[in-house]
């Protein structure tokens, strides 16, 4: 900080009008630098920092002396050693695979439809329908998650209307029975899938599905979120010029022939932010599993994100919440590549001659991503690589 | 446009400095500094509502005025996480509630200044308390107040069964009869949460438990015995866990009669009364098991952080709010059990309805809570909501295995 205050003037005299406009960029740059540096920079360091220590939360984790590194021994404890910890570990990374697994495809899948709906010309109440639609995704999670609760209760509403048309409604919440296992109408292990396998979570429960309770949380969700993905699509169909739908129908196609094969290409950047932000949410999910612990069938719905939460504050081991934060965060990482290389082999193959040529990151970014990856870029794009 | 960018960006530049001053000052005044006379104290407490904070913060206002010292009360909405954040940023409250389940681990991890032995009225105390609160043979914090778990009885379902007085069940024989008995169309007999918490009883009943001093006892023939008790009401379907009977807690199936006798603590009044004011019931100690009486008690204390330059000070204000005069205070205003022998007996004349609950604090015994138990205890808590069916001693063996661990890198 100081050194940039006493720098300008011996350059000035040497480097003129360039160091002088080379310092005003620092200046200016400066409050960014400062703001991201505090408050993403600084915090994941010591974050990282924790999870390689014995830090019990007490005072600072820098510069105290009953603070002791101790290598990776908080990752073990999550991966490696046979303890509850990484059967937890592992049980909350099982449901939140599922939990993903079944959120993406379907919000993508709603919110893609309800902006094709929302989108028609000929809809009347048009903004009465993206309002309601979009409803759900203004309102607090916890509320949402809250009146869910509600509902599904043992004598909640829903089993009342099921009640209603002689169906008997499950224990929702309180049902841990995964469901491809209520599918096969299967009941215990059989022998060789119940003993602990990857991360300390049997094969048979590796198997089991999303529990009845984790699925009434996934439909929650999709109905949360949809809303916000509708959005950026609509968005999206909305940059389509009209000419491009009356050059598919004079080439005869029909209105799924028009979505598969004009429509749906063209909307492959917002699809990409779309699934994207997805990912990385319900990678994250936390308020709907803060709010359900406790309940019956809790073990099948925790998630690293609470887990973390749940090791820093109720055991205070800080470096293994910092531990399952970073393992999460590397997991992230590893599905959005994934998922871009995916979707840009098809890019290139496809729709190569719109976005060709530039660097190879350019062409892959949606529109909507565009001002994600902006703020980093015009702001510290030199302080982080 | 030009100009609302420079003007964010020098705001933005602002608050920056503002910030990195901020944190600057802070660290420079908690690390240093000796405040000699503490002229202000901050108590962080895990409030049950309205009733709760107004009288602490009475008490606390009349320490206030005869000591010189004020006394500012938070009401946390999450304590653990509250607590945890502020020793973390070195800003720890001065005085806060420690609860039983997270003493150990305070304790273990130097967080609490262990001041409660030299307090006038350390040998007041319940022996169970004291033992809940003494860590490495130190009695560290000085126990606010407590809870027993008793046989909570709807007395209208009771007579509607034909049951008297004289049917208030003594032994485990008894509980099953009277729970078959109250068992009907829309009724079960009894419900508890499904968690050690409610049925650890039993094994205490059983003569069992979870530790023995050292060792670590979880697959003793006697929890075995008490689980298969449990296990029998269940699929006698005269116990049924409050989520089958579409209930969050015990109380709420209690009250909205789905269950006509529940395990339960006194807080069960203050929720029944708020929630469902026309259910008559009345608390009896909870049945013998074949090696006697057994209860579980919890308990909050007052914790103090190690090293606090304000320590002393914060004492002074914990021996007022500890003294009997005060506690039967607090009971008054919101219905806790004093935690000195004198005053619990004066409470148990005062409100005669509870003191079943004080009868109980003779034989209770604190849950398991050392560090790193919670999580075995969770996943115990997981295996006692699918007990039905379940092999007991299977469920146990496991519960060892994993406390044995837990107990073990505890002490490591």
């Amino acid at each position: 900080m100081s050194s940039v205050s006493t720098a300008p003037a011996p350059r000035k005299r040497r480097g003129g009008a360039r160091g002088g406009e080379a310092v005003a960029g620092w200046l200016f740059t400066l409050p960014a630098i400062l703001i991201i540096g505090v408050f993403l920079i600084a915090p994941i360091a010591l974050a990282l920092w924790v999870s390689f220590t014995d830090w019990n939360g007490r005072n600072s984790p820098l510069f105290n002396d009953s603070v002791d590194v101790v290598g990776l021994e908080n990752y073990a404890a999550i991966t490696t050693d046979d303890s509850l910890t990484r059967e937890l570990f592992g049980r909350s990374i099982r449901n939140t695979v599922y939990f993903v697994l079944f959120v993406v495809p379907l919000q993508t899948a709603l919110a893609l439809f309800l902006a094709v709906q929302v989108n028609r010309r000929l809809l009347k109440g048009k903004g009465f329908f993206r309002t309601a639609f979009y409803f759900p995704s203004v309102t607090s999670s916890i509320a949402i998650t809250g009146v869910f609760l509600f509902l599904f209760a043992a004598t909640g509403v829903v089993n009342r209307v099921l009640g209603a048309l002689s169906v008997d409604g499950p224990n929702w919440f309180a049902d841990p029975r995964g469901i491809f296992h209520i599918l096969f109408r299967s009941t215990a292990a059989p022998p060789g899938l119940d003993s602990p396998g990857f991360l300390g979570v049997t094969p048979w429960e590796w198997m089991a599905g999303p529990s009845v309770a984790m699925v009434v949380i996934i439909t929650m969700v999709i109905f949360t979120t949809s809303g916000t993905f509708m959005l950026l699509f609509l968005a999206g169909l909305q940059n389509i010029g009209a000419e491009v739908g009356e050059a598919a129908v004079m080439d005869g196609a029909g209105p799924i022939r028009t979505f598969f094969s004009v429509t749906l290409p063209m909307l492959r950047p917002t699809l990409f932010t779309v699934l994207t932000l997805g990912l990385i949410g319900t990678w994250q999910v936390f308020d709907q599993i803060y709010l359900t612990r406790g309940t019956p069938a809790a073990p099948t719905l925790s998630s690293p994100a609470y887990l973390a939460f749940n090791q820093a504050f109720e055991n205070n081991e800080p470096g293994i919440a910092a531990a399952i934060a970073f393992v999460l965060f590397l997991i992230i990482i590893a599905m959005t590549l994934i998922q871009r290389l995916v979707l840009g082999e098809r890019d290139e193959s496809g729709m190569g001659k719109r976005r060709k040529g530039r660097d190879r990151k350019a062409p892959l970014l949606a529109d909507g991503a565009v001002r994600l990856e902006a703020g980093p870029q015009s702001t510290t794009g030199g302080g982080l690589t | 446009m030009r100009h609302s960018t420079l003007g964010s960006v020098a705001l933005a530049g602002t608050l920056a400095l503002a910030l990195a001053s901020c944190s600057g000052g802070g660290s420079t005044g908690s690390s240093g500094e000796p405040e000699a006379p503490a002229e202000a104290l901050t108590m962080l407490i895990g409030s049950s509502g309205e009733a709760e904070t107004a009288a602490v913060q009475a008490a606390a206002d009349a320490w206030s005025a005869d000591s010189g010292t004020t006394v500012e009360v938070i009401a946390a909405s999450d304590l653990n996480q509250e607590l945890a954040q502020g020793f973390a940023g070195d800003s720890a409250p001065d005085v806060f509630y420690m609860g039983w389940d997270q003493f150990q681990t305070y304790a273990g991890d130097d967080y609490l200044e262990p001041y409660a032995g030299d307090l006038a009225n350390a040998g007041d105390f319940y022996p169970a308390l004291v033992d809940t609160f003494t860590f490495d043979g130190e009695f560290v914090c000085a126990p606010k107040d407590f809870s027993t778990l008793g046989l909570v009885i709807n007395t209208q379902l009771w007579e509607a069964a034909g049951l008297t007085d004289a049917d208030v069940p003594t032994t485990w024989e008894e509980l099953q009869t009277v729970a078959q008995t109250l068992t009907t169309g829309d009724t079960v007999g009894l419900s508890m949460g499904a968690e050690y918490a409610r049925v650890g009883v039993f094994m205490e009943q059983a003569g069992g438990g979870l530790m023995d001093g050292d060792t670590v006892t979880a697959s003793s023939p006697e929890n075995v015995e008490a689980l298969e008790y449990v296990q029998g009401l269940l699929e006698a379907g005269s116990l049924k866990w409050p989520a089958d009977l579409g209930a969050g807690w015990g109380g709420e199936a209690f009250g909205n009669g789905a269950a006509a006798m529940v395990i339960e603590g006194p807080w069960i009044r203050g929720a029944l009364e708020a929630d469902f004011p026309d259910v008559e019931f009345l608390v009896a100690e909870l049945p013998e098991g074949p090696a006697g009486p057994g209860t579980f008690s919890f308990s909050n204390c007052w914790g103090i952080p190690q090293g606090q330059e304000t320590a002393a000070t914060a004492q002074e204000l914990v021996a007022f709010l500890t003294s009997d005069e005060q506690q039967l205070e607090f009971a008054d205003a919101f219905g806790v059990i004093p935690s000195t022998q004198a005053a619990a007996a004066t409470y148990a004349e005062t409100y005669p309805e509870n003191a079943a609950f004080v009868a109980g604090a003779e034989y209770a015994v604190g849950p398991v809570s050392f560090s790193g138990a919670a999580d075995v205890v969770t996943e115990f808590n997981n295996t006692i909501t699918t007990l039905q069916g379940a092999d007991p001693q299977a469920a146990l063996d496991e519960l060892q295995t994993q406390l044995e661990a837990a107990y073990e890198s505890s002490q490591g």
